[in-house]
């Protein structure tokens, strides 16, 4: 009689326990399959684990539901005396490693294939600074720059004009795009320049840290044309948030069109450092490199963020000596977050928002910096292992 | 706890006011200090934890700018984690344990002293970091290096109070391990200690054991930071990785610190109100020892995606597995105790069990993150924060709670008010968990973790969240409202207090004389205090 009560009881509670799990599941959010072979995989993985465990849950919990119902003194029920039974504590201990072992194994098959980054047909090189990624593509040389969109950047400011409701992909859209080809085992070499950060696109089932000073590898091959969203997943400063990172897979054929057209616009550039800027040429560049670049921690109206950034508005270094701005724009400031840019921007950019921090906030200096006198430091070759000395030496 | 120092006439008069808490070498006041200075900080992180969810109300920066909010992650756990379980734990075993072996004392009395009043110091020194000009640390509780030598001068004071914080958990674990190896009533064997007192043994090892690697770690930051070194900087030879092997290989079982004294209340409070003895003590203690070494090797978990080799980060998912086996044996000793038992549901048993269903859902969604490839996908998530809540709050903090309400009436001497303890439960239940459960819907739609703002389609979780976040914070002050209530006055507690309960602890007056068990009681196979193994 006890024992059928029990069943009946223990039976109602998985029922109960059974539906409630299953909407729970199906109210939120769940993992998205994604768009390459290995994300659906993790994913597959994903849904076997979490029904396993909460198979799991649920009968535990039944378990302990009918317990409560049934055995409680308010009923009458009298405490029984075992304490121990070896029969129930060996099942207890082999069925989970049983359970486990189902799990482990189609884990190590994906996990093994996974690790495999070898047969890729292009490799693209991720570098990640605070607060933008650096895209290099190793085999058809083209490397660009990849921070958070204007609009998000004006939304996200506290009392912004804008909601975020009204940005379309808000924090989720970058000024360029990663542009790359489908069906193509696509290899990432991934690294960082000041601190961790962690490149993740959901879609693509991975995330990687990408650490200074290492190379990580990771690999993945997207089967349909799309635009896939992630974010950088390891806190890295201040603006850790607002770094996302934005693929945009296409047909191969389109990816050999963008490539041509990125191609042309890199000569078109070369002519632009070589030849002279005019001062409303590089006050206009200087503001749209400032805003993209500098602003986050320097703040658009050069006010800064004290202590940690200072303010460039009456500032002694922008103010003063030419040399020592230069000098500080290129190789950074160690033991800061002032990172050197001589290695991230192009002569023009850095030439533009020198002229335009020299020049704006309240600053006068009257300075003009052109692109070749910038690319000229760039391309010393580092005598005495610093940029520093490079730039003295050329006066 | 004035009126129980009349009772010591045979001692010293003790010194009044003030320099009576400042001298006190008494394991009861000593265990009430740590007690009232873990609910404060218990207040203030959770006050941090309301700045979060504040902010994360809504998309869109409202409140506070990104770097403080990064400051209040990383407070929020610093404070919670060495500043409201920890000693919260600690508290714990130096008022329980010598009640429950039997012992006058904790075996070093001047030292407990001093493990205790470290704290309140190193405390004072991380939390004015907040009012620094370089600010609060803001790399997060981990302190990963380059991001956390970015910081400020402030960063100095925060690693002198790790440091602080580690000397008083070093002397507490040793101060407990002397006193249950060597203070036990005659009779008391090992395999007939309580089970909260095994479970504190094993952790006091853990801790003599882990705290030192996390002085290492952040020694190794201070001086990279302030002196040159580059032990974590790949640019001087160094390694930013060590630093999170070296990290892990605290933090990992610093994990189970702060879970396996809770195991052990929660197998003292489980069996009192099923009015029948544990099940399978013998398997609950080498559960927790297997625990406790499995910690040890299962660190990289933490780390997955820094790019191991796949032999590694295999050796550490089957590790991170097989922690789910012992973990599933105390789950079902528990659930085994409770059938057939005679069960009533006063608070502490509520507390108890919700902790038993919630943790479990915490170890559930822990075996997901122990896959590697989908690991790949949860890490540094709101998936990730969702399982670790589920097992400090509902885990940890629940099982405090349960300890509290359990315990208290042996304290003060009264009885808490039953009434209002059940709404506490049942609100701080309900809310905690609109809290934490949508944040693994937020995880797995693709919500990193540690952003102050987030895109407008992880809007409906994080609002939900935030209001449980609400309703769960401010539902604690009625928590402190009971205990003060409850220390004030009440229905006069019995020396038994619960009719189920076993235990040299409710052989004694309650409230419990300041001095206890002088002369020491003697435990044999047929009083009742061994019962832990039969009843």
């Amino acid at each position: 009689m006890k024992r059928t009560n029990e069943i009946i009881v223990g039976l109602a509670c998985v029922a109960v326990l059974a539906a409630i799990t299953w909407v729970l599941l199906s109210v939120g959010d769940n993992m998205r399959p994604g768009v390459s072979p290995f994300s659906q995989d993790v994913y597959q993985l994903h849904m076997f684990v979490l029904v396993i465990v909460s198979m799991i849950g649920v009968t535990v919990f039944a378990a302990m539901f009918t317990s409560m119902i049934l055995h409680r003194k308010s009923k009458g029920a009298e405490p029984s005396q075992f304490n121990h039974s070896t029969k129930a504590e060996i099942i207890w201990t082999v069925i989970p490693i049983i359970i486990l072992v189902v799990m482990a194994v189609p884990a190590t098959r994906v996990l093994i294939d996974m690790e495999d980054t070898g047969g890729a047909e292009m490799n693209i090189k991720v570098t990640g600074y605070q607060w933008l990624w650096r895209y290099e593509y190793l085999e058809d040389e083209i490397d660009f720059y990849s921070a958070l969109d204007r609009e998000s950047n004006y939304a996200r400011q506290i009392n912004a004009s804008i909601e975020p409701q009204d940005v379309e992909n808000y924090l989720l859209e970058v000024d360029n795009r990663l542009i790359v080809p489908t069906n193509t085992r696509i290899r990432f070499l991934l690294t960082a320049d000041d601190v961790i950060h962690s490149w993740w696109v959901p879609d693509l089932g991975w995330k990687r840290d990408a650490i200074p000073g290492m190379v990580n590898e990771a690999w993945t091959e997207i089967t349909e044309p799309g635009i896939y969203r992630g974010q950088c997943a390891e806190l890295c400063g201040k603006d850790h948030g607002f770094m996302p990172v934005v693929v945009e897979a296409v047909s191969p054929e389109e990816y050999r069109d963008w490539v041509a057209s990125m191609r042309q616009e890199s000569v078109a550039s070369q002519d632009t450092v070589d030849r002279l800027w005019s001062r409303d040429e590089l006050m206009a560049h200087g503001e749209t490199i400032y805003n993209a670049q500098c602003a986050t921690c320097h703040q658009v109206d050069g006010s800064g963020l004290e202590p940690a950034f200072p303010a460039l508005a009456d500032n002694a270094i922008v103010q003063g000596e030419l040399d020592q701005h230069i000098d500080l724009i290129l190789n950074g400031r160690p033991g800061t977050a002032m990172a050197g840019f001589g290695q991230r921007l192009e002569a023009q950019d850095i030439a533009a928002a020198l002229t335009y921090t020299r020049n704006s906030f309240g600053n006068d200096t009257g300075d003009m910096v052109q692109p070749a006198q910038i690319n000229h430091l760039q391309r010393q070759p580092e005598s005495d292992g610093s940029l520093a000395a490079a730039t003295t030496s050329a006066e | 706890m004035t009126a129980t120092t009349a009772h010591d006439d045979h001692h010293h008069a003790a010194p009044k006011g003030i320099s009576r808490w400042l001298t006190t070498t008494n394991h009861k006041e000593i265990g009430t200090l740590y007690l009232v200075f873990s609910l404060a900080m218990f207040l203030v992180g959770g006050a941090m934890a309301l700045v979060i969810r504040a902010e994360l109300f809504a998309p869109g920066l409202h409140l506070v700018n990104p770097e403080f909010f990064n400051q209040m992650t990383t407070m929020h756990a610093l404070v919670m984690i060495f500043g409201a379980v920890m000693p919260a734990f600690v508290g714990l075993a130096n008022w329980m344990v010598p009640l429950m072996v039997g012992a006058p004392d904790m075996a070093l009395p001047r030292m407990n002293n001093w493990s205790f009043w470290i704290l309140p110091f190193a405390f004072l020194i991380l939390l004015s970091t907040l009012f620094m000009p370089s600010g609060a640390p803001a790399s997060g509780w981990t302190l990963y290096p380059p991001l956390s030598l970015q910081g400020g001068n402030s960063f100095a004071f925060v690693i002198f109070a790790i440091h602080l914080m580690g000397i008083s958990s070093i002397m507490g674990a040793i101060n407990i391990i002397a006193t249950i190896l060597n203070m036990r009533a005659p009779g008391m064997s090992l395999l007939r200690m309580p089970m909260f007192v095994w479970n504190w043994l094993i952790t006091a090892f853990l801790l003599i054991a882990v705290m030192p690697v996390l002085a290492g770690a952040v020694t190794m930051l201070l001086t990279d930071r302030f002196f040159g070194t580059s032990f974590f900087d790949a640019a001087g030879g160094g390694d930013p990785v060590m630093y999170q092997h070296i990290f892990w290989f605290f933090g990992h079982p610093e994990v189970y610190i702060m879970i396996l004294p809770a195991f052990g209340i929660i197998s003292e409070i489980i069996p009192t109100f099923s009015r029948k003895a544990l099940f399978g003590y013998t398997s609950m203690v080498y559960a927790t020892a297997s625990i406790a070494f499995l910690s040890f090797i299962v660190w990289a978990h933490h780390m997955f995606t820094v790019g191991m080799p796949l032999g590694g980060a295999l050796f550490f998912m089957y590790a991170t597995m097989i922690i789910a086996v012992p973990t599933g044996i105390k789950v079902f000793n528990w659930v085994a105790t409770m059938w057939r038992g005679s069960m009533t549901f006063e608070t502490p048993m509520l507390f108890a069990l919700g902790f038993v269903i919630l943790f479990t859902i915490g170890g559930l969604s822990g075996v997901m993150l122990a896959i590697v490839p989908t690991d790949f996908q949860y890490h540094d998530t709101y998936f990730v924060v969702a399982h670790f809540h589920y097992v400090l709050v509902t885990g940890a903090i629940f099982a405090i709670m349960a300890a509290v309400y359990y315990w208290i009436p042996k304290w003060t001497g009264y009885m808490y008010d039953e009434r209002l303890g059940k709404i506490h439960f049942w609100w701080s239940t309900i809310s905690v968990n609109v809290l934490f459960f949508p944040q693994h819907y937020l995880g797995l739609a693709g919500m990193p973790r540690r952003i102050p703002d987030y895109a407008v389609q992880f809007a409906e979780f994080n609002l939900i969240s935030s209001i449980g976040g609400f309703a769960f914070g401010f539902g604690q002050l009625l928590f402190v409202w009971i205990v003060i209530k409850c220390v004030r006055g009440g229905k006069q507690a019995e020396a038994r207090v619960w009719d189920g309960a076993r235990g040299l602890e409710w052989t004694v007056p309650s409230p419990a004389p300041l001095h206890t068990f002088d002369t020491p009681p003697v435990v044999t196979e047929n009083t009742e205090h061994s019962a832990y193994l039969q009843r």
